[in-house]
């Protein structure tokens, strides 16, 4: 079993399983829509309104959120000079 | 005066930073679109931009792959950005301004890690079964513990993904979402794509949901705020 099934609970475990449930982005469209998703939510400027089904499918997919996620930093620490 | 506003930016500065930001992508793809010595040091000035971004991805992911030594890291830093460097000068056209053109360019040095290491951290690893996933489920639903609604929902989820899903679906979705297979090992497993094995999952997780509220079962997993 996996450490990461041992920790959740089980909403979180459902959510994963159901997914989001939302009109969502495919993983191509995703990737295509990155950058600009990460610079709109970095200057908090409406990125789920500019970027529709990006949010949900980053609920969704596992590999595109840490994508997402690491893309963001890597940015923040970029424009922070560092 | 407060701190605050002293710092806040004007309309006039933030026209200007987006102006510079356009400015330094247009320098980018001219230089990278140029011949010889120029288009030689725009290109080695953006793979050392890939390189600094794929040491990133490695350096946060490090802990998936403790059995690979400074050295390896370092030859996983040197193939994503090698690759990432490929990616970016055969899309070079696809690049449409929407963001800075260095974090365009830095997703595909972040992608190449990220699926490196993924697949480092499987190598030699069986997919689990999917009785493991069973006793997840089983585990998850005892300790609900807030009553029978949760878990007679989880118990009709294990029902519906035996009853309704395809064998290829159910794979899928039992894999990734129930024993964290990441989808890009499970691809290459399976010898096909990201895109497509998240479609077989969409698809999957819909038919269940369409199975569960059938049967009358409520449920909402869209969550707002922060991906």
């Amino acid at each position: 079993m996996s450490h990461h099934s041992e920790k959740q609970t089980p909403e979180e475990l459902l959510a994963r399983i159901l997914g989001p449930g939302a009109p969502e982005l495919s993983c191509e469209e995703c990737f295509a829509q990155l950058d600009r998703y990460v610079e709109l939510a970095l200057a908090d400027d409406r990125p789920d309104e500019q970027v529709p089904g990006m949010h949900a499918h980053l609920d969704g997919c596992p590999a595109c959120a840490e994508d997402f996620h690491s893309l963001r930093d890597l940015v923040a620490i970029d424009g922070s000079g560092r | 005066m407060a701190a605050a506003t002293m710092t806040m930016p004007t309309e006039n500065q933030l026209e200007s930073t987006a102006r510079s930001a356009e400015d330094a992508s247009q320098s980018w793809l001219r230089r990278l679109n140029a011949t010889g010595h120029e288009r030689d040091a725009a290109v080695a000035e953006l793979h050392a931009l890939l390189l600094k971004a794929a040491r990133f991805e490695i350096g946060r992911r490090h802990d998936q792959v403790p059995h690979l030594r400074a050295g390896d890291h370092r030859d996983l830093a040197q193939q994503s950005a090698d690759d990432a460097l490929l990616a970016v000068l055969g899309k070079l056209d696809d690049f449409r301004g929407e963001s800075r053109f260095t974090t365009w360019a830095y997703k595909f040095a972040l992608l190449e890690a990220s699926v490196k290491v993924r697949r480092q951290s499987w190598q030699g690893r069986e997919v689990p079964l999917a009785e493991e996933a069973w006793a997840t489920i089983a585990d998850t639903a005892g300790s609900a513990g807030r009553g029978a609604e949760v878990a007679e929902l989880l118990g009709a989820v294990r029902e519906e993904i035996e009853a309704v899903l395809s064998d290829r679906q159910r794979e899928v979705l039992v894999a990734v979402t129930l024993n964290d297979v990441p989808i890009d090992v499970l691809a290459e497993r399976l010898q096909t794509t990201r895109g497509a094995l998240y479609k077989t999952l969409h698809d999957a997780r819909r038919k269940l949901r369409a199975a569960l509220a059938a049967r009358g079962f409520q449920f909402d997993a869209h969550r707002k705020g922060e991906p």
